[in-house]
């Protein structure tokens, strides 16, 4: 009797154990986000202008320097801050001021978001600065999306390609 | 509040032990083989996972086709195999946190175990890189989902100029090259992993890597039955253009990824950091003073060994001769190791009540609670003893609840450990009438606080293992109860039982020698 109750228990627990690994390893489902919505992901990585003017050495200015590094031109190396926004719709839903990477501030500023929206028709409008000498925008773009749920729009950004891409 | 929380926790664990051994009995019960199956489960997800590496393509668009050509053409070996390495990884992941609260809560992490409890830390994070690395690999729905939530958190750190998300924005992004990378890595994840559990048992002496047979087979058996029932399965090719907005998670190992979505990437860096550094400074949290260590006295050491074969933390060795002494070897404590069980001393042939009081200082002891002081205790204790059935208990200080015994014609000595009490004790009380009988209560079989003690005193009363009970010692005057806190209410009722039987036994025949007489034991100095 106490064999039988023993082996009882154990198929029961060993039971437990299988059903509790199982369930747990793909149950409850996680909802990401909700069904109607799409998603909007936002990234580039994006060197800027230098932050000044490059200069161009004068005769005296070459001849105090050593022969092997009179170079006639001298850019600074530190870009200048990206400055984006972006509206939705009308509304400005974004809107970054990007520092240059690295310790010398040479590298490129970046931007990575990623937003659900309700699927549907919405206005889409970029606006990019990447030099701090200029006022207004360097980079525009604008369009209307259509996005059906579950798609991924990427708004990216590429200067020799033009500027924005959406994709 | 610490204390509160561990004894509120003994106390569930003790009831689910008592569960347990009832049904799988005190040596497969699975609760006390927590990191051994961890060691297991690891083998059973290693095997199945060299069997589909064989199969894998490392390539995006190849390694989702090669894993469903697998789970569906080749249900009966390569789906099962499938099966077992997804749930093999769970169940290590459930039998890894079991076995640290379990250590947690019955405060088996101080001293110098803080080593093992520190280097366990990291096992949780190599655990987890190798599971989330691998779901990865399937490049399915979820595997999507875990890339690019796991890129846009590594990428909160400040080590990476372009992010890695940048490799998930869509179908256009994704490369071969990062891929193979990944499956590179979930070879040497894993590796770093068992090299680390290695590390994670050094200190510790005979560690149990290898659950009892029946438990291997059962939980194997289990995971069969369950691969076979619900194999694990894809849930659809990646695709990153569109995404879900419901995914199945494994909440073993993915139950941070909907914090990271609420919270921010910041916040769960700041959630994992935080608990692993909490975890990492927990053995000294708060601060409590060591017991004073064993101490080797010279003169009385005969360097037989047996110290050091008992010793749960190797914290004694064995170095050549140094005091003369016509031995070749003399015992070592490393007090850096030396957790002040007291099981050497149960072990050392020269702990023995039968030398003389005077020099009655045995090969190593503890110094706060030294064998003179035993025997001392011993004595008295059994002085006050009357009535037809006088029983003496040594209670073990972790476990079973003695004090609880004390009655007329009972008496209750709290020992550290019952290995910790020589052998020869059993049979100085019993063969001196100072009692008619000896209960040792302690840790329930495979819970020893001391890790070996249950079993070095079940040998050693059965004369399998030294320093045993001498053959003249009637063992139906000895009664061992290997019960932990679970059975506090199972004590008394061995204890009425174990009465009853000393009154029916016939009164024993030799007269008790004086005291100071030379008796056969002194000679010979050990028993
Ligand atoms: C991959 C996961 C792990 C495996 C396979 C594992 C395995 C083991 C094994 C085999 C032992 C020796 C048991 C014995 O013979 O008494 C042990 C002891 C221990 N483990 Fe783990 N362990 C794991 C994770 C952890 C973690 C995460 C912690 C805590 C942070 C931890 C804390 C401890 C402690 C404190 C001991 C020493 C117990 C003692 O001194 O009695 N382990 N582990
Ligand atoms: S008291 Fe003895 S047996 Fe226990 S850890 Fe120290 S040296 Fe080892
Ligand atoms: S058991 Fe005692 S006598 Fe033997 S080596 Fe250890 S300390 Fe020395």
């Amino acid at each position: 009797m106490a064999r039988v109750l023993r082996a009882i228990g154990q198929v029961l627990l060993y039971g437990a154990f299988a059903g509790v690994i199982g369930y747990f390893s793909v149950r409850p489902v996680y909802q990401a986000m909700a069904p109607d919505q799409a998603l909007i992901k936002l990234s580039f990585s994006h060197a800027a202008q230098p932050v000044g003017a490059c200069h161009q050495r004068t005769a005296e200015e070459l001849a105090r320097l050593p022969p092997n590094m009179r170079a006639p031109e001298v850019c600074p190396r530190e870009r200048s801050p990206v400055t984006f926004e972006l509206d939705l719709d009308g509304k400005t839903v974004v809107r970054a001021v990007l520092p240059p990477t690295g310790v010398a501030r040479d590298g490129a500023a970046r931007l990575y978001q990623r937003f659900p929206v309700q699927a549907g028709v919405h206005r889409v409008r970029v606006r990019l600065r990447d030099n701090v000498r200029d006022t207004g925008y360097t980079y525009t773009r604008e369009g209307s999306i259509n996005l059906v749920p579950g798609q991924v729009f990427v708004i990216d950004f590429n200067s020799r390609r033009g500027g924005f891409v959406f994709k | 509040m610490l204390k509160i929380i561990q004894s509120a926790g003994q106390t569930v664990f003790s009831r689910l032990d008592r569960l347990f051994s009832a049904v799988f009995g005190d040596r497969a019960n699975p609760l006390y083989h927590l990191g051994a199956l961890g060691f297991y489960f690891f083998w059973v997800v290693a095997v199945s996972g060299i069997y589909l590496y064989i199969f894998f393509e490392t390539s995006t668009v190849a390694a989702y086709q090669s894993i469903e050509r697998l789970t569906h053409d080749q249900w009966w070996l390569g789906g099962v195999m499938r099966s077992l390495h997804r749930y093999g990884s769970d169940a290590m992941v459930a039998v890894m946190f079991t076995h640290m609260t379990r250590e947690f809560l019955f405060d088996r992490m101080r001293g110098p175990r803080w080593y093992s409890w520190f280097t366990g830390v990291p096992l949780i994070a190599f655990v987890y890189a190798s599971g989330i690395n691998g779901y990865w690999l399937v490049w399915d729905r979820l595997a999507q989902y875990i890339a690019v939530t796991t890129a846009e958190w590594i990428d909160w750190l400040p080590f990476f100029t372009e992010p890695i998300a940048r490799n998930f924005l869509n179908e256009a992004a994704v490369s071969d090259r990062f891929f193979s990378l990944l499956s590179f890595l979930h070879i040497g994840i894993p590796l770093f992993l068992l090299l680390a559990m290695w590390i994670h048992i050094q200190r510790i002496a005979h560690a149990r890597t290898n659950p009892p047979r029946r438990l291997a087979a059962g939980t194997l058996a289990a995971l069969l039955v369950l691969s076979l029932a619900f194999p694990a399965l894809s849930q659809g090719p990646a695709n990153l253009d569109t995404v879900d907005a419901r995914v199945g998670l494994d909440w073993f190992y993915l139950p941070l990824y909907p914090l990271i979505d609420r919270w921010g990437s910041g916040t769960v860096w700041a959630l994992v950091g935080g608990s692993g550094l909490l975890l990492m400074v927990l053995p000294w949290l708060p601060y409590r003073k060591r017991d004073p260590v064993a101490v080797v006295s010279l003169p009385n050491c005969n360097g037989c060994g047996w110290c050091f074969a008992d010793c749960p933390y190797s914290a004694v060795t064995l170095a050549p001769r140094t005091d003369g002494l016509p031995f070749d070897h003399e015992a070592v404590v490393n007090p850096e190791l030396c957790i002040a069980c007291g099981i050497c001393v149960g072990s050392c042939p020269t702990a023995t009540p039968f030398r003389r009081l005077t020099d009655l200082t045995p090969g190593i002891d503890l110094p706060d609670r030294n064998i003179r002081e035993l025997r001392e205790r011993t004595v008295a204790a059994c002085a006050g003893l009357e009535g037809p059935a006088r029983v003496l208990v040594y209670g073990c200080r972790h476990s079973a609840h003695a004090d609880q015994l004390i009655a007329p014609g009972v008496t209750v000595l709290t020992v550290p450990c019952l290995a910790a009490l020589p052998p020869s004790f059993i049979d100085f009380v019993i063969m001196r009438r100072q009692a008619d009988g000896v209960l040792l209560a302690g840790c329930n079989r495979g819970n020893c606080h001391y890790r070996l003690g249950t079993d070095w005193t079940t040998q050693r009363l059965a004369g399998e293992r030294d320093p045993r009970l001498r053959e003249r010692v009637p063992r139906n005057r000895i009664e061992v109860f290997h019960g932990g806190r679970g059975w506090p209410d199972s004590l008394p009722e061995v204890l009425v039982q174990f009465r009853a039987r000393l009154t029916s036994l016939a009164p024993l025949n030799e007269k008790p020698p004086h005291p100071a007489a030379k008796t056969p034991e002194q000679q010979h100095g050990a028993d």
